[in-house]
């Protein structure tokens, strides 16, 4: 059995800061019922990045909108419980149970809780210097004076990496570049000194270059403050660089969490598999691309049975076209997999790449030759299953 | 084809400058500068090839491509396109640009917004054959059930409009609609950046069989590398302007020359385990 890495073995010492159990958020539309999140349950604690990760309309957003109760009519959030922790001992704070415009739901939007978007230019006004904006989210939290914000802004833009905060806090978001604006936005999330950082897509938008920097930022404050990060993505390389826990989504159910190295070295659930093998970068020049077939179903009109299966390379009928969908199981190292048939997938893959020629397998990924069924199951148990298990290892052989 | 046509490339661009003109505030709006949205880019393609187009967003990537389709006009320079007859697209008047045009096809970054919403998907991809008069009644209706069916659509789903389709599906139609005319040369702006990952490779797949089949010419803009390294034979980077390396794809991307080649490679989120992380 593989050791446990020190990461994985003391992230289960923190204490969550934000827990979510159960939530369930549904819109109520004219073609019915959508279950936009059903069911979704995860932790993060405070110096700790998790990453939601999956395609678009999986529920992801709908996900951080419901742990700020941004969640408007036709969508309601129907059941579950929201908890974010305090550090004194007081009891934590129940999100779901507050009444809507309490003052408790003040302090955590934008308070306790900072938001960030993708479109940086979304989140801006255009018609307000970045100085009075910033300013404006110091006094909604603060009791300060409009000096006294004004300084704490120029602190602020300063310490995400604005080289002329003086200059900046004068111009409008159009003077601005991608980067900076970004930048700026993350300043003004974080002049209230959040706990809790929820970013949405926060380098979609930008170049390789600028998002490489974005991402530094994000981690360097995530340290100093110690902040919990909420990373919302689709981007599996950001996962690498940036996530400690992983949840992956699929129409608004986790089918698969765990570590971000168990994930992305052995992702065990059809979906995750998939994900990772249609990266361009992990296939051969000249070769087909893998590809999940399909696309994402619409929520209203949800496959019967495990809801990934009309897509899956490994559903068998009379099993994972019928009934509930597959519920969360728990594996080893604090692993969990909603699939049915999550032996026989890893059994699958295994003989596949036996059937491989031999470059592919590294020599120590090779399955032990004794025909011992006890020894084969626990090589498989600890296998890396991915095509590429080296594409996380050095992924991760990055992380500073 | 000829034996002239078989050696010569498809296009050949030299010297290809776009300029826009930076006017002074006020009311005179006197010229104060220029901007060189595009400077001396010279390069061939292929008949067959894919050329890669990298660079960050800024760079002029969008301006070559719309350039050479002539959207805007070149502030000088050549562009000959060896089509059916070799004409210089930097020169042509309008009337002859309408001649060569159906040569000469786009793919548009976004499915969403680049679809007319009002039209169904029949009319949608058979309009550029209307537009040019290349078939009309039952040859206009077969050859768009029969393109609808290669890149994908089913053509049961002819007559409905673009919102009841996935991010993926309006990309195939998008894609139906420039090769429905046969075109020479495709230009692929960002043609596969807004898609899932998922499906992504099922466009890009699909993007190399029709080349395939078809016998297209490439030139595919991006700025996700990977993608690129993927799908490019030649890859040509950008950087204010101007294309500052070109090669085979493979020695650009394990040798880059040059130092911004260097810095956008390093920036890619990418397994190298010699690469420094940041």
């Amino acid at each position: 059995m593989v050791e446990p890495a020190p990461e994985e073995a003391s992230s289960a010492a923190y204490a969550p800061l934000l827990e979510v159990n159960d939530l369930r958020t549904y819109f109520h539309t004219e073609e019915g019922e959508v279950r936009a999140v059903d069911g979704v349950s995860f932790q993060v604690a405070r110096g700790r990045t998790l990453a939601l990760v999956g395609e678009s309309g999986c529920g992801k957003s709908v996900t951080a909108q419901s742990v700020l109760r941004l969640i408007h009519p036709p969508g309601k959030i129907v059941g579950g419980s929201i908890r974010l922790h305090r550090n004194d001992g007081e009891p934590p704070l129940e999100v779901l149970e507050e009444r809507e415009n309490s003052d408790a739901l003040y302090e955590l939007r934008g308070g306790r809780v900072a938001l960030i978007f993708q479109e940086a230019t979304a989140a801006l006004s255009p018609v307000h210097t970045i100085g009075n904006q910033i300013q404006e989210a110091i006094r909604i939290h603060q009791k300060i004076s409009k000096k006294g914000a004004l300084g704490l802004a120029r602190e602020m833009l300063e310490r995400v990496g604005i080289k002329d905060p003086e200059l900046c806090l004068r111009q409008y978001p159009h003077e601005l570049s991608g980067g900076m604006r970004q930048r700026a936005v993350i300043a003004m999330a974080l002049v209230s000194n959040p706990e809790l950082l929820i970013a949405d897509e926060p380098t979609t938008a930008l170049d390789v270059t600028i998002q490489a920097q974005v991402l530094l930022l994000l981690k360097q404050l995530q340290q100093t403050l110690n902040l919990a990060i909420l990373l919302i993505t689709h981007d599996l390389g950001v996962v690498a660089q940036m996530a400690d826990e992983v949840v992956v989504m699929y129409l608004g159910r986790v089918v698969e969490s765990g570590s971000v190295r168990e994930i992305l070295k052995k992702p065990r659930h059809p979906y995750t598999i998939g994900l990772l093998e249609s990266l361009p970068s992990l296939t051969p020049i000249g070769q087909r691309l893998p590809s999940i077939p399909g696309s994402v179903p619409a929520l209203t009109d949800l496959p019967s049975g495990c809801p990934f299966h009309p897509r899956c390379a490994y559903a068998v009928a009379g099993r994972c076209n019928v009934g509930a969908p597959p519920p969360l199981e728990a594996l080893p190292e604090r692993r969990f997999v909603a699939c049915w048939r999550t032996r026989e997938v890893a059994l699958e893959r295994l003989l596949q790449r036996k059937g491989e020629a031999p470059k592919s397998v590294s020599s120590e990924g090779r399955p032990p030759a004794v025909a011992d069924s006890q020894a084969e199951a626990d090589w498989f148990e600890n296998a890396d299953l991915t095509s590429d298990g080296e594409y996380a290892d050095s992924a991760l052989k990055e992380r500073p | 084809m000829s034996l002239l046509q078989e050696n010569t490339p498809l296009l050949s661009v030299r010297g290809l400058c776009k300029y826009f003109p930076v006017l002074s505030k006020g009311l005179f709006r006197r010229q104060i500068g220029v901007v060189k949205a595009c400077h001396d880019v010279s390069f061939d393609l292929a008949r067959g090839e894919t050329l890669g187009i990298v660079g960050e967003s800024g760079s002029g990537k969008s301006t070559l491509a719309r350039t050479l389709l002539r959207v805007t006009r070149p502030s000088s320079g050549s562009a000959m396109f060896y089509g059916e007859d070799p004409v210089d697209l930097a020169t042509l008047s309008a009337a002859e640009l309408e001649l060569v045009r159906p040569q000469l096809q786009m793919i548009f970054q976004d499915p969403f917004s680049s679809l007319n919403p009002r039209m169904t998907v029949e009319q949608i991809v058979a309009e550029p054959l209307i537009i040019h008069r290349r078939a009309r009644g039952a040859e206009l209706e077969d050859r768009v059930i029969g393109m609808l069916r290669r890149v994908g659509i089913r053509p049961e789903y002819r007559s409905r409009y673009p919102h009841a389709f996935s991010g993926g599906q309006r990309q195939r139609v998008g894609i139906a609609r420039a090769l429905i005319l046969e075109p020479k040369l495709v230009v692929a702006d960002e043609a596969v950046s807004a898609l899932d990952v998922s499906v992504q490779a099922q466009v890009v797949n699909l993007l190399r069989d029709l080349q395939e089949e078809f016998g297209l010419t490439y030139l595919f803009i991006a700025h996700d590398l990977s993608v690129v390294r993927h799908v490019a034979q030649r890859v040509a980077v950008m950087t204010r302007g101007e294309i500052v390396e070109m090669g085979e794809t493979a020695q650009v991307f394990d040798e880059p020359q040059h130092d911004y080649t260097r810095r956008l490679l390093g920036s890619v989120l990418e397994p190298d385990p010699d690469r420094p992380g940041y």
